[in-house]
């Protein structure tokens, strides 16, 4: 049995324990390798199992709130505060819980990854410090309910996947996509930061659901949410802000492009729950739902249009997480289109939420399992360039293997996990408008003819002579890889359990702005 | 929970655990097929070659393998139009990304404050 202190305190030891775990790297990781690898899996293992943990609880008890500073969550708002939360506050509902979900099997998998792909190289107590911060800001920022702390959380992932985007250095290159990365990310964080102001100085409050209860949406709400959203959208990859992905994704180590999506996703999510929990009916809804919804077509098309012709595997991988980004994007954009009302939210607007969010969950599986099969092939053959490879297939058959399964997957292939999310999707968004649906139908089609032209360069023709020395991924990278391809396998083969197990709870916490703001104010 | 994890789609409903049992099927009526073939086949001649329309293998294999770069010529040729205005968009400046960034923030700002 799992000791009640854990379960009462888990956000709170799910934050710390990266922490520690980054802190200490710096001075543990010099003693040897085989105790650098304890600690960092150990580290990430702690955490992953604290975070599903607490995933657990939400899914079976309901949502938790867990208050900073306060001996229990009952005091989230102090008698001398004027009825304001004035602690950081945790408020972890099924859609928060989903993410945890994510960031513990994807962190997990990547770091098993890591232990081996990241062997060779240097300054690697750096590597697994930030790549603990980075975890740490993601888990921070898919449980908080306070907005500067979200902000705060948010600024720790930047600053972590800036430094790791640079770790390789590569003449310079990599260098100069983390500085883009940042540059961008910096400027999108000051936009947040000037929108808490603005809702601060309105109403007093930090706390969410405090400002959801006090939402207004005056000019000046309106004005926040556009920065909010225009921010969150860029740091997701959304199109047309999207150009920092490719020369980012590419330039990091894989094992860090693989986590670059779920932070990409935590994103996402901060833009989900504004729109959704601060603002929800008070905003207009098809305004603000068909900016997204466009957002989403853009990033599928462009996104997808942008990878065929692409010659090294990373970019085109990277055009791709856009491209699948814009799912995500239409099928919630449509849920809050028709979020004022209730017969068509519930005749597809949930249907088309619960496709959305399950495609975050899915993608995040597939995608990663993608570039880490890409960090495999690097490791191996030394470049990315998809004209110089050929023959995989005969020296290197589990990666092929993972390949393929993340393949089928993002090209909604039968029965993988992303048919599932993707025919939740069309079918609920042809309802709402045909022509949309038939554009997410040519994409995947798209998708499919890209992974097939990846598919041949890499793995099928003769076993070329310069790779005849190419021998399979080490275990530890092909473990990392197989934990992802389970995943993919069995929510493709269960998606009915997933589905009312994981998502339908995530989307009608997304919607039910009521419940996330009673749980703290306590119905106020 | 319904064991088999139909998933009800709105509109309609998927089971995989169904489509695997179908193609399961599928695969047994192919091997079937396959088992009827000629039986007769030689390991080591020439029958095992590959076919390139009726030219010999190199001896440097490697030129047979079509590369990435020599795939979907035609679909980019149709389209050239299209990458023409598309790529050069993708500068790798960072002012554009930043100008790109910035403009849709005004033009979501223009949209959201006329249509609240």
């Amino acid at each position: 049995m799992i000791p009640a202190f854990i379960v009462t305190h888990s956000p709170a030891l799910m934050i710390i324990a990266p922490l520690v775990g980054a802190f200490l790297s710096p001075f543990i990781c010099r003693i040897s390798s085989t105790v650098r690898s304890i600690w960092v899996g150990g580290a990430m293992a702690v955490t992953s199992a604290i975070a599903l943990i607490l995933a657990l609880n939400v899914y079976s008890a309901g949502t938790r709130l867990y208050v900073f500073g306060a001996s229990t969550a009952s005091a989230a708002i102090p008698p001398d505060s004027g009825g304001i939360p004035i602690r950081i506050i945790f408020e972890i509902d099924p859609m928060s819980a989903l993410m945890l979900v994510i960031t513990a099997i994807s962190g997990f998998a990547i770091i098993v990854y890591s232990l081996s792909s990241e062997r060779s190289h240097t300054g690697l107590e750096s590597y697994y410090t930030l790549y603990l911060l980075m975890i740490t800001g993601i888990l921070g920022m898919v449980s908080t309910g306070d907005i500067f702390n979200f902000f705060v959380f948010l600024e720790i992932l930047s600053l972590a996947s800036a430094g790791l985007i640079a770790y390789r250095i590569d003449g310079g290159v990599a260098v100069e996509a983390a500085l883009k990365y940042f540059v961008l990310s910096t400027i999108g964080a000051l936009a947040i930061l000037v929108a808490i102001g603005i809702y601060y100085g309105q109403y007093n409050a930090l706390n969410m659901a405090m400002i959801a209860a006090r939402m207004q949406f005056s000019v000046l709400d309106q004005v926040a949410l556009v920065l909010i959203i225009a921010a969150l959208a860029m740091k997701c990859g959304a199109v047309p802000m999207h150009f920092w992905t490719p020369d980012a994704y590419s330039m990091a180590p894989s094992s860090i492009t693989a986590l670059l999506v779920v932070a990409s996703q935590a994103s996402l999510y901060g833009l989900f729950r504004t729109v959704f929990t601060l603002y929800n009916v008070t905003l207009n809804a098809a305004t603000v739902g068909w900016l997204i919804i466009i957002l989403g077509v853009l990033s599928m098309v462009v996104g997808v249009t942008m990878a065929i012709p692409q010659k090294n595997v990373k970019r085109l991988m990277a055009y791709h997480a856009v491209s699948q980004t814009g799912y995500m994007l239409l099928g919630v954009g449509v849920g809050l289109a028709v979020l004022g009302n209730q017969s068509l939210l519930d005749a597809f607007g949930y249907m088309a939420m619960e496709g959305g969010i399950f495609h975050i969950i899915n993608h995040a599986m597939y995608k990663g399992l993608l570039f880490l099969t890409a960090g495999a092939i690097f490791l191996r053959l030394g470049t990315y360039n998809l004209n110089r490879m050929g023959g995989l297939g005969h020296s290197m058959k589990w990666t092929m293997v993972f390949f393929v399964i993340g393949a089928l997957a993002i090209a909604g292939i039968p029965p993988f996990n992303g048919f599932a999310s993707k025919i939740m999707i069309y079918e609920s968004v042809f309802v709402f408008n045909p022509l949309l649906a038939v554009i997410a139908m040519v994409v995947s089609i798209l998708t499919l003819a890209s992974f097939v032209k990846v598919f041949h360069s890499i793995f099928m023709g003769p076993a070329l002579p310069e790779y005849s020395e190419v021998k399979e991924a080490p275990m530890p990278m092909l473990a990392g890889m197989g934990i992802l391809a389970v995943v993919v396998i069995l929510f493709g083969l269960f998606p009915g359990i997933v589905v009312e197990s994981l998502i339908a709870p995530a989307a009608h916490a997304l919607v039910d702005q009521g419940a996330y703001v009673a749980a703290v104010l306590g119905g106020v | 929970m319904d064991p088999t994890s139909t998933l009800l789609t709105g509109a309609g409903y998927w089971n995989p655990l169904a489509w695997l049992l179908g193609l399961l099927v599928a695969f047994i009526i192919a091997w079937l097929i396959y088992s009827m073939g000629e039986k007769g086949y030689k390991p080591g001649t020439a029958q095992a070659e590959p076919f390139i329309s009726g030219n010999k293998e190199p001896e440097m294999k490697g030129e047979v393998h079509v590369r990435a770069g020599n795939l979907y010529w035609g679909y980019l040729e149709a389209l050239r139009g299209y990458y023409d205005r598309l790529v050069p968009l993708h500068s790798g400046n960072l002012h554009d990304y930043i100008l790109w960034y910035l403009g849709i923030t005004a033009l979501f700002l223009f949209l959201v404050v006329i249509f609240p």
